[in-house]
C-alpha cells in the first residue's frame, strides 16, 4: 500500500514531539533548587531535540531522588530496587536494539549499593547512556555520607565529621576495562549538561556522565564557589568533542583542548582536585558493545528450536530397534 | 603384588539360578544368575575416572532395555586428598528388569580404586552387609609401609564383617595394554562390571567409542582395549555372572540427567535468555544451557553476581523477552529483593532453584529440600509467587514449559524446585517431541487501546494487561513502591490495600485450576505420605513395599507447593495419620530439644499444618543423601507404631 503525500505529511506533523510530549503526567517533587530539576529538562529537551519516540524511551533508574526521574517522563520508565538501574537496563538492552535506554542513578544507587554493577556495566559497554546524580550525599533518606562525600561532612551518620576521602567516580570508571564514554556536566550550566548528555546519548556504547548536583536541603553551599567562579571550572573542548558557544566561552575562560581518546590526560583531568573538569573526558566509539557480541546468528523461530532440540535427543536416544548408539556426539 | 583372586564371605546367595538370555554375546562359560535389580557403586579418587565409568554401564544397561537410575558421589572438594575417606567420587547405578524411580537402599556391589574411599562408602553405611566389594590390590604392596598396611586393615574389617571382598589387580592388568594405567583404569572396571552383569559387548564397544567420540582414534581404540581386558579378566578370573532381564522400549527414550533436562526445558518453553551466576548444583545445567543455547539465537548471559543474575532477567523479560535465572539456596536468598520487584511490577519470571543443603553455605553438593519456605515467602511483604517442585528427570524438562506459560499468563513469578539429587541423578524416559504450543505468541508491539490502564487488574482474574516498551500509548513508569492502576505511586492508604489483593486475587484464579494431587496407593487408609520434589520416587516405592506388608499406606505428590490444589485437605481427612516425608529437618517429640509447644516442622510440615489444619507430622533427615525407599519404610512404621 502507498500513502500519498498528503498523508505522509499529515502523519510527520502527528508524530512530531513537543517538549509537552515528553512531561510525565506526575508532578516532579524534588525540592526547590535540587539540582536533579536541571538534568530532567536537558532530558525532556534532548528526547525532544531527537525526536526520540517515547514508546521506544525507556528511563530505568534504581532508589533514590536521583531515581523518581523516569516518573515525571513521558516515556517508558522502570523504577527499581536500590543499586540495581544498571543490570535492569541490560537485559532490556540484550535483544532489543531499537530501545533507547537512559539510567539514571545516584551517587549512593551506584558508587554504593551497586557498585559491583557499577564496575561491570562499564566492562559490558552496553549501548544505553548513564546518568549518575552525584550530590555527594544521601537525600531520600536525610542525609548520610555517600562514598562521594567530602572527608569531614557532618550527616547523620557521621556526627564528627565523614572518615575516609571520597571516591572519585570518574578515575574509577576510567580505570575499568572497555570504557568507552566518560564525561563530566554540572547542573548549574544547564547548556553544557545538555550538550554532554546529548554526546553521551549519540555514543554507540555505554556513555556515563557523572553530573555534580546541588542539594539545597542537605549540601547547601557545598559548590556555592564553583557556581560563583568560573575560573573553578576547567572546560574540556576538542573537535571530536564538547564545543563551547560564544556566550560560554565568554564566560568560562579556564579551557583545555583535550583529545577524547587520550586517556592518559584523561586520568589526569579526572584526579584534579582543586577545578572541577567539565566536558568529555574520553570517548572510545570503536570499543565493542556485549549486546553486539552477543547478537543472535539467528533468530529463534519454532523450527530451529525443534531442529536443536532434536540434534540434542538424537544425542541420547534409545531407539527399539536401536543396534548401535549414535556414531558420535559431534 | 599379588594376583590372586581371593574371596572370603559366604555371601547373598539368594538369587534364583538361570540360563543366560539369548541375546547375550558373552562367553557362556558360567551360567548367570538372574536378578530383578542390583544396585552397582563404583568409587575411585577425584580424577580417576569414576563416574565416567559409572555413567558409561547405566548408559549401556539402558540401551539393553533396563531401568536405570544413577546417583553421582561427588566429593565437595575439588581436590580432596588422594586416598582419603571424605574423598569418594564415582557413581551409584541402580539397573533393573523395570522402571526405576530413584537410587535405592544399600549398594549389592562396589568396585573402589583404593580401600579409603570404599571405607567412606562403608562407613556411610551405603553397602549391603554381604555385598560383593572389588578392590583395586596394588595397594597391599606399596612402598609405602603405612599405606599397604591400611590397606590390608581395611580387607581384614570387611572380610570380618562378612563382605565378599575380591582383590583385583587392575592397575597391573591395565600396565599391559597401555602406559598410563591411572587414565585406563575405568575402562578395565567398565569391562569387568559389564562382564559381571552380561551386558552386551558390541553396545558397550560403542558407547566407549560415543564417549571418546571427541578424541583421538588411537585412544578410543586403547580404551576400547582395555574394556575388553576388562571382560575378559573378569571372565576368568570371577566367580561372579549375573544377568538382569532387559526390555526394550516401544518407543524411543532419551537418558539425561536432571540438570541436562532443565535446559532442555528452557530451549523448549521458547524464553531467549537466561541470566545466571554460578552455584552448585545448578552450574551444570547453565553450562549445557551455553553450549547449545546459542545456536536457536539465545543468550546464557553469566552476570556479575546472583542479584544482577536475577535483575538483567527481569530487565530482559520487562522488554517482553522471557527469561529464566537459574540458581540454588544462597542465590536463591540474594535474589529476594528482586523477586519482590518483579511481583509489584508484575514481570513474569521464571527462576530455577536447584537446592542444596543449608544454611549458608551448608552442604554444596548434597540433596536437600530447603528452599521449599524461602521459595513461598522469602522476601519482604506479601509477595504472592508461584512455586513449583519437580519430581522426576522428565518432570524437569517439561516443567519449565509449564513454567514460562504460568509466568506470562499471570505475570508472575514462578519458581521451579530441583535439587542436587535430581540434578546429577539419570533416568530415561520417553522422547519428547516438539509441539510450537510450548512456545508463546510474539511479543504484542500493537498500540495499546485509548484510555489503557498498565495495570487494569481484572476483576475476576486480578490479571492486567501487559504493556511492553515498544508499545504506542502504552507509556508508563513501573515502580517497586505501592502504586494504583496507572501506576502512579500510591499515597493513599486503599490504593495499596487494592494492588496487594490484586496480586493475590491472581494466585487464587490460578489455584482454581489445579487438581487434586493423585493418591498413590489406596484412597484411604492409616496412614499418608505426603512429599514433593525429588523424593517420589523413593515415596512410592516404599508404598509398594509397605502394602506388600499389608500396610494401608498411601502417598500424595505435590507438584504445586504455592498455590496448593483443592482437596488436599479432604484427602488427608480419609487417613487416620499423615506424616510428611522430606530431606529437610523437623524436630521430634522423643528429641529432648523440643516438646508439643515448641516443636518446628518441616518446610511442608508447615505449610500443611498452616494450610489445612491437620496434626500433621513430619518426617525428614538432614543426611545431604537422596531420600531411600528403605528409610521411608522405617520411618512409616515407626509412624504406625507396630514396627
Amino acid at each position: 500500500m502507498t500513502a500519498t503525500m498528503t498523508q505522509c505529511l499529515l502523519r510527520l506533523v502527528e508524530e512530531h514531539h513537543t517538549l509537552a510530549d515528553y512531561q510525565g503526567d506526575v508532578v516532579p517533587r524534588w525540592c526547590a533548587g535540587c539540582g536533579d530539576n536541571a538534568i530532567l529538562a536537558a532530558m525532556q529537551r534532548l528526547c525532544r531535540d531527537e525526536q526520540l519516540p517515547p514508546e521506544k524511551t525507556v528511563f530505568v533508574s534504581g532508589i533514590g531522588c536521583s531515581s523518581r526521574l523516569p516518573h515525571y517522563m513521558h516515556a517508558y520508565g522502570f523504577h527499581g530496587v536500590h543499586g540495581r538501574a544498571l543490570p535492569v537496563a541490560e537485559g532490556v538492552r540484550l535483544r532489543r536494539p531499537d530501545l533507547h535506554i537512559f539510567v539514571t542513578t545516584g551517587d549512593g544507587d551506584c558508587c554504593s549499593i551497586g557498585a559491583a554493577h557499577w564496575i561491570h556495566a562499564i566492562r559490558y559497554n552496553m549501548n544505553m547512556t548513564v546518568l549518575l546524580h552525584d550530590n555527594q550525599i544521601y537525600g531520600l533518606t536525610k542525609k548520610q555520607v555517600s562514598p562521594t562525600s567530602p572527608r569531614g561532612l557532618k550527616s547523620n551518620t557521621t556526627p564528627r565529621g565523614a572518615y575516609l576521602n571520597p571516591l572519585n567516580p570518574l578515575t574509577v570508571t576510567l580505570g575499568v576495562s572497555n570504557v568507552s564514554f566518560v564525561a563530566q556536566a554540572v547542573d548549574w550550566i544547564p547548556d553544557l549538561l545538555y550538550d554532554i548528555i546529548a554526546e553521551a546519548h549519540r555514543h554507540h556504547g555505554l556513555g556515563f556522565v557523572r553530573i555534580l548536583q546541588r542539594c539545597p536541603e542537605f549540601m547547601d553551599h557545598r559548590f556555592d564557589e564553583a557556581v560563583r567562579d568560573p575560573s573553578k571550572t576547567r572546560i574540556l573542548v576538542h573537535g571530536d568533542g564538547l564545543r563551547l558557544k560564544p556566550e560560554l566561552s565568554r564566560i568560562y575562560h579556564n579551557k583545555e583542548v583535550h583529545d577524547p581518546l587520550d586517556m592518559p590526560r584523561a586520568l589526569a583531568i579526572a584526579a584534579l582536585e582543586d577545578e572541577i573538569p567539565v566536558g568529555i573526558l574520553y570517548k572510545n566509539p570503536a570499543v565493542p558493545c556485549y549486546e553486539d557480541v552477543r547478537e543472535a546468528e539467528r533468530p529463534n523461530t519454532p523450527d530451529l528450536i525443534r531442529t536443536v532440540l532434536d540434534e540434542e535427543f538424537d544425542k541420547v536416544t534409545i531407539w527399539p530397534d536401536e543396534q548401535e548408539p549414535p556414531a558420535a556426539a559431534e | 603384588m599379588s594376583t590372586q583372586v581371593k574371596e572370603v564371605g559366604a555371601g547373598a546367595a539368594k538369587h534364583r539360578q538361570a540360563r543366560q538370555s539369548k541375546s547375550d554375546s558373552t562367553p557362556r562359560s558360567r551360567p548367570a544368575l538372574l536378578l530383578d535389580e542390583n544396585i552397582i557403586e563404583i568409587v575411585s579418587d577425584s580424577g580417576e575416572g569414576a563416574q565416567r565409568c559409572g555413567q558409561s554401564f547405566a548408559a549401556i544397561a539402558a540401551r539393553m532395555g533396563n531401568g536405570i537410575w544413577t546417583v553421582q558421589i561427588i566429593p565437595a572438594e575439588i581436590q580432596p586428598p588422594h586416598r582419603s575417606i571424605a574423598g569418594a567420587s564415582g557413581n551409584r547405578v541402580r539397573i533393573a528388569a523395570h522402571r526405576v524411580t530413584n537410587g535405592g537402599d544399600e549398594a549389592d556391589l562396589v568396585v573402589a580404586f583404593n580401600e579409603q574411599v570404599l571405607l567412606g562408602r562403608l562407613r556411610a553405611g551405603e553397602i549391603r552387609p554381604g555385598g560383593i566389594i572389588l578392590l583395586e590390590s596394588m595397594w597391599r604392596d606399596d612402598k609405602d609401609p603405612e599405606i599397604a598396611a591400611a590397606y590390608a586393615r581395611v580387607c581384614e574389617e570387611v572380610r570380618s564383617a562378612g563382605y565378599r571382598l575380591y582383590e583385583v589387580p587392575m592397575e597391573a592388568e591395565c600396565v599391559k595394554h597401555v602406559p598410563d594405567p591411572r587414565r585406563g583404569k575405568n575402562m578395565f572396571a567398565l569391562g569387568m562390571l559389564c562382564g559381571i552383569y552380561s551386558l552386551d559387548v558390541e553396545l558397550a564397544r560403542s558407547q566407549v567409542r560415543f564417549v571418546f567420540a571427541k578424541k583421538d582414534p588411537k585412544i578410543i581404540d586403547a580404551n576400547i582395549e582395555l574394556l575388553d581386558a576388562g571382560r575378559a579378566w573378569a571372565e576368568a578370573n570371577l566367580d561372579l555372572k549375573f544377568a538382569i532381564p532387559a526390555t526394550r522400549p516401544k518407543e524411543p527414550q532419551v537418558v539425561m540427567n536432571g540438570n541436562a533436562a532443565l535446559a532442555l526445558g528452557v530451549v523448549a518453553s521458547g524464553m531467549e535468555v537466561c541470566s545466571m551466576y554460578p552455584i552448585t548444583p545448578a552450574t551444570s545445567a547453565s553450562h549445557y544451557l551455553s553450549d547449545i543455547f546459542d545456536k536457536v539465537g539465545c543468550v546464557v548471559h553469566q552476570a556479575e553476581d546472583e542479584i544482577a543474575a536475577c535483575t538483567f532477567a527481569i530487565g530482559a523479560s520487562y522488554a517482553g523477552k522471557c527469561a529464566v535465572t537459574i540458581t540454588s539456596g544462597p542465590g536463591l536468598s540474594l535474589k529476594q529483593e528482586a523477586l519482590g520487584l518483579a511481583v509489584m511490577g508484575e514481570i513474569p519470571l521464571v527462576v530455577v532453584d536447584v537446592q542444596r543443603g543449608g544454611p549458608s553455605t551448608g552442604q554444596p553438593t548434597k540433596p536437600e529440600q530447603s528452599d521449599l519456605l524461602a521459595a513461598c515467602f522469602g522476601g519482604h511483604g506479601d509477595a504472592p509467587k508461584v512455586v513449583m517442585a519437580v519430581s522426576s528427570i522428565e518432570d524437569c524438562f517439561y516443567s519449565l514449559i509449564t513454567a514460562r506459560k504460568i509466568a506470562e499468563t499471570f505475570n508472575m513469578v514462578v519458581v521451579v524446585l530441583s535439587d542436587a539429587s535430581l540434578a546429577t541423578a539419570q533416568q530415561p524416559f520417553p522422547r519428547p517431541s516438539f509441539s510450537e504450543g510450548w512456545l508463546a505468541p510474539p511479543v504484542d508491539q500493537s498500540a495499546v487501546p485509548e484510555g489503557a490502564k498498565p495495570y487494569d487488574w481484572d476483576p475476576q482474574t486480578g490479571i492486567a494487561a501487559r504493556f511492553i516498551p515498544g508499545q504506542p500509548g502504552g507509556m508508563h513508569c513501573l515502580t517497586g513502591l505501592a502504586h494504583d492502576r496507572f501506576s502512579h505511586v500510591a499515597y493513599d492508604p486503599a490504593v495499596n490495600q487494592e494492588g496487594i489483593r490484586q496480586r493475590a486475587r491472581k494466585l487464587a484464579t490460578l489455584q482454581a485450576t489445579l487438581k487434586t494431587p493423585p493418591l498413590y496407593g489406596g484412597e484411604e487408609g492409616e496412614l499418608l505420605l505426603i512429599g514433593w520434589g525429588s523424593t517420589r520416587g523413593a515415596i512410592e516405592e516404599a508404598v509398594d513395599m509397605l502394602r506388600g506388608k499389608k500396610k494401608r499406606v498411601s502417598s500424595m505428590h505435590l507438584k504445586f507447593l504455592q498455590p496448593m490444589a483443592s482437596g488436599i485437605g479432604e484427602v488427608m481427612r480419609r487417613f487416620d495419620k499423615v506424616m510428611t516425608v522430606e530431606n529437610n529437618w523437623s524436630d521430634t517429640l522423643d528429641d529432648e530439644i523440643a516438646d508439643k509447644q515448641s516443636q518446628r516442622f518441616t518446610n511442608l510440615g508447615w505449610l500443611l499444618r498452616a494450610h489445612y489444619l491437620v496434626d500433621v507430622t513430619c518426617w525428614g533427615q538432614v543426611r545431604g543423601q537422596p531420600m531411600k525407599p528403605g528409610a521411608v519404610v522405617e520411618a512409616a512404621l515407626t509412624r504406625l507404631g507396630r514396627k
